[in-house]
Formats: C-alpha cells, sequence, structure tokens
C-alpha cells in the first residue's frame, strides 16, 4: 500500500503501546558508489519508538546506511542498490514514492551542525515553509512546541528573530535536532550528532534523545562507545560494510557473540 | 608500531644559521614582497599621477609676465602661465642643453595658439603684475590681460582704475551667465518641445495626404500655423536676449600692448590670480571643481564640464549590472546545479572563461550586427514605422550598448556565480533537503541567500569591467556630444534609445581626437580621475551592499 507513506505519522498514547517491532526493514541491502561497494546484504529490523545505534570503526559504512534511510545518497552521481528498504511496510523505492514527502516523515541530523543562515525562527520552521505552511499563528506554536521538546526554548525565547550563527555550537546542534523534528516526522536519524560537541553539549544531547525516544524512532551512529551504552536500546555493529553483529545494547556489550564485535567494544581494534 | 629511533642528544635542534634561512623559505617571502611591492608601486604612482594632474587642473596658477628677446635682439613682452619646464638639445655642434618653458599665454583669438614654447635663456625680465587679470570665455579659452574700462549699454564708461570697476564687471558676467541660462531654457527646452511638436504633426501630415483627408490636412496646417507663431515669439525673445548679452563691451590690453575689446556677456569669470589669497584660490578651486561636475562640455569638450558624460556612465552601467546579473546568476546556477556535470558541461564551462579573452570590441561589431541593427532596426519597422527612415532603436544608444556590455561581462557574473555556489558548505545544502525541500527550494532559499556576498563579488567586477570599456561604445551609441541625457523630465523619462556620453569615450575624445591636445590634457587627467572616482563609488556601494548581506548570512567567506 504505497499510499501509507503520505499519511501523517499516528500520534497515539506515551509510551510503547503502538509500537512496531518493524517499523523500518532493512532487507538484503547491498549499496554501490559507481563500481564500489558500500554496503554488503544488511538485514536488520529497526523497531519504533527506540533508540538503535550503529557503531563501527570509520568507512565501515554505517554513515551510509544511515544516508539511505531518507534517500539522500540519492543526491550523489553513480550511486545504486540491490535488495530492498521498507518503511512501515512500504518500500522507499517504490515508484510511488515522493522522496520529498519520505524525507518529511525522515528527520536527519548532521554530525557538523548545520543551522541555515537565517533566524533561530526560520532555521525551525524551514520544513513547515517548504511543504507550504506559512500560517504565522501556527508557526509560532511549532515553534515554540519544537524548541521546548529540543530544551532549547528558554535559552533562545528572547532572541528567537537573531542569526543562528550566534548560539554555541551545543546550541545550534539542538537547533538542528529542532529543524528536524518540527514536522513530526516519524522518525530521527542521526549522524554522529555529538561529533563536534564538548561533554557537556553531548550530555545535554543524549538527555533530549532519551526524551525525543517516546515519540519518534531514533536511529544514531556514534563513535563512542560509552554514547551507544548510556542511550541506545539496540545496536549494531558493522565492518567493511558488513553488519557484523545486531542485537540488544546490553546483551551486545556484555557478552557479544562475534570476536570482531567483542574486540571492537573492548577498545582492541578501532 | 615501533618507536621511531630516539633522536642523538647532540643533534641540533635549529639547521646552522647559514641554511635557516633558506630552509624556512625565507627568500621566497622576500620575492613575494617584492613581486606585491612592485605591483602596488605601479598602482600607486599611476593613482598619484591622475590624482596630481586631475586636481591641479583646478588650482589657480601664477600669472608671469616675461620680457622676451626674440632672435633680432627686440624685446617682446608676453604674460601666462608656466604648464611645463624641459630640457632641449641644440641642434649646434656645441650641443649645449637649454631649458625652456611651455607657456600657457591664452588669448587664442589673437595668436592662433594659446601655447608656446619660451627660451629660459631669452628671458630678459619677470615680474607678476598684481592687476593681471585671468578671464574665462564662452569662446577660444581663455584670455589674459589688463583691464583698462569697462564700457555700460548706457553710455557710461568706468576706468580700471576706479575701486568699483571690478565689482561692477563681475556683477555685468553674473547678469550675462543669468541670461545665458535663460537663452538656454528658451533653446533647447522650450523650443524644443516646440520642434518635437511639429515632428509630430508633420508625421499625422503625411499621413492625412497619403489617407487623402483634407479637413484634417486645414486643422493640422491650422496647428502648425499656431506653432510657427509660438515659436516666432520665443525666437525673437531669444534673440533680444542675445543682442542684450553684447550690450556692455570690456576694452582691454594684452601683455604686448594691443589693445582689445570684449563684449561681457561672452565672459564667464575673471580672477585675479596674483592678488588672490590662499583661501580666495580655494574657493576658486572648488567653485571650477564644482563646475566641472555639474556643467555641459563648451568648445569642442575641451572646456567646461563633464556632467552628461558621468551621467551616461553612471546610467549605462546601472542597466548593465540590472542586465547582467540575473543572466549571468541563472545561467550559472543551471550549470552548476541542474547541469548533469560531465565533458559536456566542462566545455560550456571553459568556453564562458574564454569568452572574457575576447578582445571587446569584438563585442562591439556584434552588438553592432545583432542588436542596433536586427534588433533594433526589427523594432523600428513594427513600432516606429511611421517616422522612417530616421532610426528610432536601429541606431545606437543606451540600451543597445547596455546589452553589449553585459554581454562582455557575463562570463565575470557566470564564474563568480560558480564559484559563490561551490563554496556553499555541502551539509547546509543536504540539511535543506533532509527537511524535506525541493531542489529548487533548497537552491532558493538557503544556497542562494548564502552564495549572494560571492554573486555581489562577481557584479563588482563586471561593473568595473564595464564602466571602464570604451571600445566597443564606440559602435553601439557613445558620442562626442549628446543633445540630451538618456533620463529627463519629458514623457516617457527613460530615453533608452537616446545617443550618450561616456567618461572613457570623453577621455579618448579629449586626448586623441581634440584640435588642441596640449589645452585638453589637463582635462584628460581631470576626467580619467573621476572616472576612476565614480567606479570606485558604484564599488564601494556594492562592497557595502555585500558586507550587509555577509552579515545577514554569515556563512560562506569571500
Amino acid at each position: 500500500m504505497p499510499s501509507a507513506l503520505s499519511e501523517p505519522p499516528s500520534s497515539t498514547a506515551d509510551g510503547h503501546v503502538a509500537a512496531n517491532p518493524r517499523m523500518i526493514e532493512v532487507d538484503h541491502f547491498s549499496f554501490f558508489y559507481g563500481e564500489k561497494k558500500a554496503l554488503f546484504d544488511i538485514c536488520m529490523d529497526i523497531p519504533e519508538r527506540e533508540i538503535t545505534a550503529l557503531i563501527g570503526p570509520s568507512g565501515c559504512g554505517k554513515s551510509t546506511l544511515l544516508r539511505n534511510l531518507n534517500r539522500l545518497n540519492d543526491l550523489i552521481d553513480g550511486v545504486s542498490h540491490e535488495g530492498d528498504i521498507r518503511l512501515d511496510g512500504t518500500s522507499l523505492y517504490d515508484p510511488a514514492v515522493e522522496v520529498i514527502s519520505l524525507r518529511k516523515r525522515v528527520g536527519m541530523v548532521f554530525q557538523k551542525y548545520n543551522p541555515f543562515p537565517k533566524s533561530i525562527y526560520e532555521n525551525v520552521v524551514f520544513s513547515l515553509r517548504v511543504a507550504g505552511r506559512n500560517k504565522r499563528s501556527e508557526l509560532d506554536e511549532v515553534a515554540e512546541r519544537t524548541l521546548r521538546s529540543a530544551a532549547l526554548w528558554d535559552e533562545v525565547k528572547d532572541r528567537l528573530h537573531t542569526s543562528a550563527y550566534g548560539l554555541s555550537g551545543g546550541q545550534q546542534q539542538r537547533l538542528c535536532i529542532a529543524r528536524a523534528i518540527a514536522n513530526r516526522p516519524q522518525i530521527l536519524l542521526m549522524d554522529e550528532p555529538c561529533a563536534a560537541l564538548d561533554p557537556i553539549a553531548t550530555l545535554k544531547i543524549e538527555e533530549l534523545m532519551l526524551q525525543l525516544k517516546r515519540e519518534f524512532t531514533i536511529v544514531i551512529v556514534t563513535h563512542n562507545m560509552q554514547q551507544a551504552r548510556r542511550c541506545s536500546d539496540r545496536t549494531g555493529f558493522m565492518y567493511m560494510g558488513k553488519l557484523v553483529e545486531y542485537a540488544e545494547t546490553m546483551e551486545m556489550f556484555q557478552k557479544p557473540k562475534d570476536k570482531q564485535t567483542e574486540r571492537y567494544i573492548s577498545g582492541k581494534f578501532s | 608500531m615501533t618507536d621511531p629511533a630516539p633522536t642523538p642528544a647532540n643533534a641540533p635542534v635549529v639547521p646552522a644559521k647559514g641554511r635557516a634561512h633558506s630552509l624556512l623559505g625565507e627568500p621566497k617571502v622576500w620575492f613575494c614582497a617584492m613581486g606585491l611591492t612592485l605591483g602596488l608601486l605601479m598602482v600607486i604612482g599611476l593613482l598619484s599621477l591622475i590624482i596630481v594632474e586631475g586636481v591641479s587642473v583646478f588650482w589657480p596658477r601664477q600669472v608671469l609676465e616675461l620680457d622676451v628677446k626674440d632672435a633680432s635682439g627686440k624685446i617682446q613682452t608676453v604674460a601666462g602661465e608656466i604648464r611645463k619646464e624641459q630640457a632641449k638639445r641644440d641642434v649646434s655642434p656645441d650641443a649645449t642643453i637649454h631649458h625652456e618653458w611651455l607657456f600657457f599665454t591664452g588669448n587664442k583669438d589673437v595668436t592662433g595658439s594659446a601655447f608656446r614654447f619660451v627660451d629660459a635663456q631669452a628671458i630678459a625680465d619677470q615680474r607678476m603684475p598684481k592687476d593681471i587679470i585671468v578671464a574665462e570665455r564662452m569662446e577660444y579659452g581663455d584670455s589674459i590681460f589688463y583691464p583698462v574700462s569697462l564700457k555700460l549699454a548706457d553710455g557710461t564708461e568706468i576706468a580700471a582704475s576706479e575701486g568699483s570697476f571690478l565689482a561692477k564687471l563681475r556683477a555685468k558676467i553674473a547678469e550675462g551667465n543669468a541670461r545665458r541660462d535663460q537663452i538656454h531654457t528658451i533653446e533647447a527646452d522650450q523650443i524644443g518641445e516646440i520642434n518635437d511638436r511639429v515632428r509630430k504633426l508633420e508625421i499625422e501630415r503625411r499621413k492625412a495626404i497619403t489617407d487623402d483627408d483634407t479637413k484634417l490636412l486645414a486643422e493640422l496646417d491650422a496647428a502648425r500655423a499656431d506653432v510657427q507663431k509660438e515659436y516666432e515669439t520665443l525666437a525673437a525673445k531669444a534673440g533680444e536676449l542675445r543682442k542684450q548679452m553684447s550690450a556692455d563691451v570690456l576694452n582691454y590690453r594684452l601683455a604686448d600692448g594691443t589693445a582689445r575689446q570684449q563684449a561681457v556677456g561672452d565672459l564667464l569669470r575673471v580672477e585675479h590670480p596674483n592678488a588672490m589669497s590662499w583661501w580666495e584660490k580655494f574657493g576658486v578651486f572648488l567653485h571650477n571643481g564644482w563646475d566641472f561636475l555639474t556643467g555641459a562640455p563648451r568648445e569642442a569638450n575641451t572646456e567646461g564640464g563633464i556632467f552628461p558624460a558621468i551621467f551616461g556612465t553612471f546610467v549605462m552601467t546601472l542597466l548593465m549590472s540590472v542586465i547582467v546579473t540575473p543572466l549571468g546568476v541563472i545561467a550559472a546556477i543551471y550549470l552548476r546545479e541542474y547541469a548533469r556535470q560531465g565533458l559536456l558541461v566542462q566545455m560550456v564551462r571553459i568556453s564562458v572563461n574564454n569568452l572574457a579573452g575576447v578582445p571587446s570590441i569584438v563585442f562591439g561589431v556584434f552588438g553592432l550586427g545583432f542588436f542596433v541593427y536586427s534588433v533594433g532596426g526589427s523594432l523600428d519597422r513594427w513600432f516606429f514605422s511611421d517616422v522612417l527612415p530616421t532610426p528610432t532603436f536601429g541606431t545606437g544608444g543606451i540600451l543597445w550598448a547596455s546589452l553589449t556590455l553585459a554581454l562582455l561581462a557575463l562570463p565575470v557574473v557566470i564564474v563568480a556565480t560558480e564559484e559563490a555556489l561551490v563554496a556553499v558548505p555541502r551539509g547546509v545544502r543536504e540539511a535543506a533537503m533532509a527537511c524535506g525541500a525541493s531542489k529548487w527550494q533548497s537552491i532558493q532559499r538557503i544556497v542562494l541567500p548564502s552564495a549572494l556576498p560571492g554573486i555581489l563579488t562577481g557584479v563588482v567586477l563586471a561593473m568595473a569591467r564595464g564602466a571602464g570599456e570604451v571600445a566597443p561604445l564606440m559602435l553601439v551609441g557613445v558620442v562626442k556630444l549628446a543633445p540630451s541625457l538618456p533620463l529627463d523630465f519629458t514623457a516617457p523619462f527613460i530615453h533608452a534609445e537616446r545617443k550618450f556620453m561616456h567618461l572613457g569615450f570623453h577621455i579618448y575624445d579629449l586626448g586623441f581626437q581634440s584640435p588642441d591636445s596640449e589645452a585638453a590634457k589637463p582635462m584628460v587627467f581631470a576626467t580619467t580621475l573621476l572616472l576612476i572616482l565614480l567606479v570606485v563609488a558604484m564599488n564601494v556601494a556594492a562592497i557595502s551592499l555585500r558586507n550587509h548581506l555577509r552579515k545577514k548570512y554569515a556563512v560562506s567567506t569571500f
């Protein structure tokens, strides 16, 4: 049922009542940059309203996998794929799926905080504006609600209309999170969101993630094993483009099944 | 992983003294600095030459009176300003070196030339008479003389020795200047407007004749007669004013004793340069400068002001920027953002870059052939056929000149815009796309605002390029003397088809096409200075706009 993608996300009660254990299904997915194969036959189910962490050494393909979940890799010339990724049962690559409406359902936060050269307010409401929603009262309401849920409202409420570049690094990254969730996506992708931040700002983002988990399905790529352990419900370890091990975080960190996973999480190689 | 071999304890940490400099690249730093210094020196030299020569034109000079011995030993008295001192090698066998002065004597109506060379050795005596006058005239350039008397229209005569003489003379000159303005209003504006009406009536009349509409013909003839009457009254008024201009006469005596007369109406200003204090001279300097900026040219452009040229340059450059900016930006957006990067796009890009190397005169030829003859000719046939064969758009004009220069400056804008687009961080674009923006939305809302400072840098460069260009303009609409400005108060206010004057062409015309190049030389410098100032002013405006935007969208660095 391809029309499912254009429906608004169901906003049921709190908790895991309507949780879908197979919100995202990655089904024998391989990905190529030109001739170079970057992902090998990945299979994983990502459950709804949980935090799923992807760990692994640099260049192992975890960002590539993440960026395929909203088809951002399509922007690169000469890419191709095999297999399929399904969102709520609908293939991302279904010809009836519009990339733009897909991206409205899948928000993304990047490694380097990248607010737009606009005011704080305009950054937050950007996704509404490009969707053609320009009603002032609605935008004001969304801006406040979103900034509150990004734990930024109290810090910026008096300077909403000043440049976003005046904020500190941690604030800018939280602004980017606010921007990503403003249009109420179902899924939030985070590509090493704390890599450019200091420990205190990192802690704030982690707290924020734990709160956002109640509403959004979060997939996070991280280099920080402690972070994966602290925040995530499930963890996938990737190596050389393959998903080596994928399990509940506690299980994975306490008794990893694979030798490579064990060596990696204990810091033996990176 | 093995540790690197330990450094011996006695190994020198700093290279030996002689080698240190070359190792650190010190000589190369000096080499680079020398390159910059050389460039700066040349620029500063050029600019200071232009500034000194251009500004000193307006400063009143001292007048010297010389007794010069000619070949036969007779003493001849001349008065004038020293313009240049130079060494001259004699042709005689001993080849002694003489000094000679280039002497500005004025009085071109008497001597035939306003300049002469004076041998420094032949000067028997020199003095600086306080009462000598330098007068600016409508014709024949400046005159340098001793006043004798002022003969007024009512017959009274005021001798130069009387205290009130100079005040009276200046009052009469002011009267004359006011009258000249009046005549100009009547002749240029009112009679010009009548000519316009006559032309329209003539067109209607021609139509009436072909339609054989006798009633309309009679009406038109009556209207024509009315206009003719109106014209005659105005012409009579102008003639009367003109006659008054020659009513008062100034008697004067040249340095060599020749007595002359001059209608006061032909005088523009009189000064006593040798009797003036520094402040008075400064006042004259400001006055001259102001006249130069705001006046219209006289006497084959060698005298008077250059306002029409400043205005023409300004309007043309502005029009060119307005045309080239959207065109260049749109082209660059397609080339960089939408076109599939490959061999074809690369070739297009190289061609655009090479377009900047095409000699500008070729653009002029293209502008003449395409814009003026093809486009302009077609416009004439479709919309202005009733005035043909007189062309309206089918001849050079400010619109065609601006379009031609826009084409010339297009590569600059395209290249700058492309670089500005490339410099927009990838992360920002991806973030916009990840927010659900379409490609065009992200370009329009995020990429373009971020690239705007860089784009404006390109526009600044294009403006500078366009404002300084002369060769193509000579083919597509620039003239030595334009009868009217491209913007004025007669409908439709913007006359894009009109020919115009341009500072760059004015420089060429003064320097190389003028009948008296020595007299025009100071004007060349002053005009050059003005052209530079105009370009600087427009660039400063664009740069401050850019800085304002950069503050607003502080993302890319240019």
